[in-house]
């Protein structure tokens, strides 16, 4: 049993992100998508909070998302997976429940 | 109609007159209770001032729909669980909320609080037992 989550907003206008980190079980994945991709950067202050996820929970970033607002897959932090709609599509499937942190 | 029942989760994290979230979170709740369905919510993070006691909107000409949290146990709605550390990180605590009550039918009718206070831990798991997650 694993939940998919997704962050729409920028972790620095909201607390969503942190709040997700919070609350996602090991095994469940986190979508950073529009805004929550700014979350997926490296060299920001959340590094080590998503550090201290990364290896229980999935991260990954929609990659059309990065692309419209200039985030190269190299700046990223490391253990970060940028996936396609199609890959969304997947994972919304794959998971038996979605919750949005908006 | 099918027979099956499911979890319903209504995920509020938004305080209640800033936006618009919290009063159409309470819409839904209201609308999915004619459903017959498990349904219990969440209220972490700003969500919690949702149920902060005392509210009174007159000047603002809307609704304070704060009251109608009480009615939700008249639709079987009784479940709502509050974050401890979403309550300690804004100075408040238990007192500080609305009391709501239920009355059990299976237990003579007898008043029971609907607010149920648990930790960040146990909010998780919560959610994590969910057939369907709504967020507002």
């Amino acid at each position: 049993m694993s939940t998919l989550h997704t962050v729409n907003k920028s972790p620095f206008s909201t607390q969503s992100l942190l709040s997700c980190l919070n609350h996602a079980k090991d095994g469940d994945t986190i979508l950073m998508i529009e805004d929550g991709v700014y979350g997926a950067a490296k060299g920001t202050g959340l590094g080590d909070a998503l550090a201290a996820r990364g290896g229980a929970v999935s991260l990954c970033v929609l990659a059309s998302d990065m692309e419209a607002r200039g985030l190269e897959a190299s700046r990223l932090i490391d253990g970060v997976t940028p996936v396609d709609y199609a890959g969304f599509v997947e994972m919304v499937v794959n998971n038996d429940r979605t919750q949005s942190w908006l | 109609m099918s027979e099956t029942v499911k979890k319903f989760f209504y995920v509020n994290r938004k305080a209640p007159y800033g936006t618009i979230f919290a009063q159409e979170a309470l819409e839904v709740v209201l609308i999915g209770a004619a459903f017959d369905q498990d349904v219990s919510l969440g209220f972490l993070d700003d969500g919690v001032y949702q149920l902060v006691k005392g509210q009174d909107t007159k000047d603002l000409g809307v609704k304070n729909f704060s009251p109608t949290f009480r009615a939700l146990g008249d639709y079987d709605v009784t479940k709502l669980f509050v974050e401890k550390e979403s309550l300690d990180e804004r100075g408040l605590s238990a007192d500080d909320l609305d009391e709501i009550m239920y009355e059990d039918e299976d237990d003579d009718w007898a008043e029971k609080p609907s607010i149920r206070i648990v930790s960040r831990a146990e909010m998780a798991d919560i959610m994590a037992d969910q057939d369907v997650v709504l967020s507002f």
